[in-house]
């Protein structure tokens, strides 16, 4: 069955030519000589005044990374990265360690205001109390302010840029960095371990439920950039934590890269929530230029009744290639991953989750939403695994995917491995399958098998995404109300 | 991922030095030595496939095959009779009797002067010499993946059979297309049978692999059916090789216009199988069934991986598989649907289910979607996990002992997959080996 045609307008109102964000920042900035080896590496390391041991531990990932070879297995069709033409730090001149806003250059200021983003503390108080985010602001390689830092600490809460985690707090720093996504995970995480610039750190103490939603808007600004951020969040025991991110970039012909890596720590009892609106430049209609987005993103449940979820918003990126992930290690974890991802013109997702079960009475839910439209192709990749331990694992998947025409294509790979026999793993694209009694219950009060249908899992998905709390996450909440109906699995 | 060097494992070691050595003994015209050739070159470039291999992810014939072992020989008398033994133990399918010894078409066995009429059966080991206009026209058409196991048949077939059916002739009784391997020592055997089904034409065969369970054999077996416009086709194989054997088998079929074609295979025996489908529909308004089920225990493994191609507007396809895995035995299934861009009106679904018995057991699922069309209905499903804890109770709570309840949940799980068997008989046949097999277990 072809898509509604309410759906069709709501996904061409978003179509690659209506990229909103694609205006350049005029900063004078200070770059790095293009091209990458270990002076490169070194010089990074120097920029951020970074200790001995960090130094070493980026040249160690460099060298491994000449090592490596580009994955091909994706279901994505690129031309041969030139990872010598790329400048690996790109920093506003004027950031020299600003103490206040008024240091930082208006130029950035503006520009973050442009994308709907106040970084100053009371205009966002202007707002209603609690709609009130901390964000730390990332300019192509640097964090260039981070807000509500203060009030953050007297929660005891760190919330800050990585380099000055690195500087600030780095015994914390080396206890857990690499010890989710390893140094050698896979060619793009081993490259952002070699030259990663900024990111966010978060460190929420025990039984401390953070006081405010945290953000990082990332803003790729520069051209022959990449950007590689790296991302740290650990939920001490008991602890709570929202955290959302956002991405834009300017419109150009050419294409940059941005890998980054986010790790994810949850000890016992806590609970960390991360969301996503990623809204990369995607290239014009063609297919010209765009972000090439490479991102490894893993959460690590390892204390008992621990909890990591993952929402994604999807519409930018010429490519897409981010399996956020779990790993339930803790006795009674639980994982989710809950995605709606939107291609049009020639933008290429491969994008999916990995939700691996080791300890016991771990449950992990998975509910994707491919659509695509123009000539472009969206794949969902999962993996669901159990290993021998994990007794009574469960877990739950549902994806659904639509297209719009017949130029594009829509693919589902999703891999399934049990090895205990407790596990009771389901995975499911037909949406009539969500609940019978739900689905019994709407249509005998009138609705139809498919309103019914339409009603649960949109009403599903809707309880997830009405959480993102943010002004940016506006294409978010457009995004939910597109139907799906006409979907194939 | 690091570069990788090939290394050759023994068993490729052994049958990349075997096929310059064989194949003058090989049957065939100078066109049929060519594809020999080429599909020599294409493993040699393979190799056996690994688990790095996508499509042979879970299905690691490099570790399993140690060794390779040598090439069967024509069957002598005494084989003949050992296969008539072996034929004879075996549970039996009603029709007309065709046997492939060591993949050798053998007429000692087989039942010609029954043929039906209008359905015509060649040797193919002496069609592949004689330049049978279907050899050039049809093999290689429907199993056409670049896939090693493909290539080793090509390169290394021995024989088998070509079975063609006339336009409008509705075959009753089923064929009984029999393969059997035999001999004290493990042997490697290349059989492959081509079917042609004419337009309006349909046709029951019950395929059957058949082996002792010591010698571990190594059999690579392909089908090829080609079913013609308003054609309706039922096929079942039923893989009763030997203990020790690793059994790899591709089907391959290429469906025409308002047509039906339903292909079912049961594992129960073997070491280890692979089962690999290539399905194509290539007329309209075709509907094709692709089930089975696999009953394992000990360290078996069997592995069911498809491919549907709807190349093709407004056609149907099922995939339905069930596996019972008991003690370490390992599943698999990777189901593939692929629709094609203009492939509009699709309608596809694929399902799999598995119980696990025990804590070494494992199941692999990978149902895959590719589609390109947009107005279409697809869908996948795969469940895993152990049987229900309150179904239990429930029988149990009605004085039924544990393994008897167990069973009867087990009866009914496969049960529900041998439905879409067909044929009465056939399908009795297959309850009572799935009877056996649960009697066994308790």
């Amino acid at each position: 069955m072809p898509a509604v045609h309410e759906t069709v307008e709501q996904v061409r109102a978003i179509d690659v030519d209506q990229y909103k964000y694609g205006f350049v920042t005029d900063v004078e900035m200070d770059l790095a000589p293009k091209g990458l080896n270990e002076d490169i590496v070194r010089m990074i390391s120097a920029k951020k005044g970074e200790p001995s041991w960090m130094t070493d531990w980026r040249l160690d990932a460099f060298r491994r990374w000449q090592t490596m070879r580009e994955p091909q297995w994706a279901r994505v069709d690129y031309p041969p990265i030139d990872f010598n033409e790329i400048h690996y730090y790109a920093a506003p001149k004027k950031n020299n360690a600003p103490k206040s806003l008024d240091e930082v250059d208006p130029a950035i200021l503006d520009a973050y205001k442009k994308l709907g983003i106040p970084l100053r503390e009371q205009e966002m108080l202007a707002g209603v109390q609690n709609s009130r985010v901390a964000v730390d602001a990332v300019f192509d390689s640097v964090s260039v302010v981070t807000t509500f830092k203060e009030e953050l600490s007297k929660a005891g809460v760190i919330f800050c840029s990585m380099s000055e985690a690195l500087r600030e707090h780095p015994e914390l720093v080396r206890k857990y960095l690499g010890t989710v996504v390893p140094v050698t995970d896979n060619y793009y995480a081993t490259l952002n371990c070699a030259v990663f610039t900024d990111g966010s750190f978060v460190y929420i103490p025990k039984g401390v439920r953070c006081p405010m939603e945290l953000s990082t808007y990332f803003r790729i600004n520069e051209k022959n950039t990449g950007q590689f951020e790296r991302t740290l969040i650990i939920a001490e025991e008991g602890s709570y934590v929202s955290y959302l991110e956002g991405c834009t970039a300017p419109q150009r012909d050419e294409n940059q890269l941005h890998a980054a890596v986010v790790e994810l720590v949850a000890l016992d009892d806590a609970e960390i929530k991360y969301s996503t609106v990623q809204n990369w430049y995607p290239g014009d209609a063609e297919g010209k230029g765009g972000i090439y987005n490479f991102v490894t993103k893993r959460g690590d449940c390892r204390g008992r009744n621990s909890k990591i979820s993952w929402t994604q918003v999807e519409t930018g990126s010429s490519i897409t290639w981010k399996y956020p992930s779990c790993i339930l290690r803790g006795d009674g974890s639980r994982g989710e991953f809950y995605s709606i991802a939107v291609s049009n013109g020639r933008q290429q997702v491969d994008s999916g989750t990995k939700m691996i079960h080791l300890g016991k009475n771990t449950t992990s839910r998975i509910i994707a939403k491919g659509i695509s439209a123009g000539r472009s192709n969206s794949t969902y990749r999962g993996l669901v695994s159990a290993h021998r331990k994990a007794t009574n694992a469960r877990n739950f998947t549902n994806c659904d995917s639509l297209l719009i025409g017949n130029k594009c294509g829509a693919h589902t790979v999703p891999y399934i491995e049990s090895k205990n026999a407790s596990a009771v793993f389901e995975h499911e694209a037909t949406t009539s399958k969500i609940s019978e009694d739900q689905l019994f219950y709407c249509m005998q009060r009138g609705l139809s098998a498919e309103e019914a249908t339409a009603l649960i899992v949109n009403g599903f998905v809707k309880d997830v995404l009405q959480q993102l709390p943010m002004e940016f996450a506006v294409e978010a909440q457009k995004l939910i109300s597109i139907s799906l109906e006409g979907s194939v699995g | 991922m690091t570069d990788v060097t090939p290394i050759r494992t023994a068993a490729e070691s052994a049958i990349l030095s075997r096929f310059p050595q064989a194949k003058a003994s090989l049957p065939g015209t100078p066109a049929v030595a060519a594809l020999r050739e080429q599909a020599f070159g294409s493993f040699v470039e393979t190799g056996l496939p690994h688990r790095r291999v996508e499509k042979w992810k879970y299905t690691d014939l490099r570790a399993m095959m140690r060794e390779a072992a040598p090439l069967a020989a024509a069957p002598a008398a005494a084989d003949i009779a050992a296969a008539e033994a072996l034929l004879a133990a075996a549970p039996a399918f009603d029709g007309v009797a065709l046997t492939v010894v060591n993949g050798r078409f053998t007429p000692e066995l087989s039942d010609l002067a029954a043929l039906p009429p209008g359905v015509s059966v060649a040797d193919l080991g002496e069609a592949l010499g004689s330049g049978h206009p279907l050899v050039g026209e049809r093999m290689g058409r429907a199993a056409s993946a670049d896939d090693a196991a493909l290539a080793l048949n090509a390169a290394f077939m021995t024989g088998g059979v070509i079975v063609t059916v006339a336009d409008a002739v509705t075959v009753v009784s089923p064929l009984a297309l029999r393969f059997v391997t035999v001999g004290d020592v493990g042997a490697a055997t290349y059989p492959r049978a081509l079917l042609q089904v004419g337009a309006d034409a349909s046709l029951t065969v019950i395929e059957t692999h058949l082996g002792a369970d010591g010698p571990a054999h190594q059999t690579n077996t392909v089908v090829e059916i080609f079913a013609g416009d308003r054609s309706s086709l039922n096929h079942v194989r039923v893989n009763a090789a030997g203990a020790a054997t690793v059994d790899v088998s591709s089907l391959g079929v290429v469906l025409g216009a308002h047509a039906s074609a339903n292909t079912f295979n049961f594992v129960v025996n073997p070491a280890a199988a692979r089962h690999q489908v290539f399905f194509r529909f290539a007329g309209e308004h075709s509907t094709g069934n692709i089930s089975g089920a696999a009953m394992l225990k000990g360290r078996r493994h069997a592995d069911s991986t498809l491919f549907v191609d709807h190349a093709v507007p407004h056609c149907t396809s099922r995939e339905t598989f069930a596996h019972v895995l008991d003690g370490e035995a390992t599943g698999v299934f990777q189901g593939m649907i692929l629709v094609r861009p203009d492939a509009q009106k699709t309608d596809g679904k694929m399902m799999s289910r598995a119980v696990l018995l025990d804590d070494d057991a494992v199941m692999n699922n990978k149902p895959e979607l590719e589609i390109y069309a947009d107005d279409v209905v697809c869908g996948h499903g795969a469940t895993v996990g152990a049987l229900d804890e309150d179904l239990l109770f429930y029988l149990r709570a009605r004085g039924l002992p544990k393994p008897e309840a167990e069973a009867l949940m087990l009866a009914a799980f496969v049960g529900e997959a041998l439905e879409a068997i067909a044929h009465d008989g056939v399908r009795e046949t297959l309850e009572g080996m799935v009877d056996a097999w649960l009697k066994a277990r308790a």
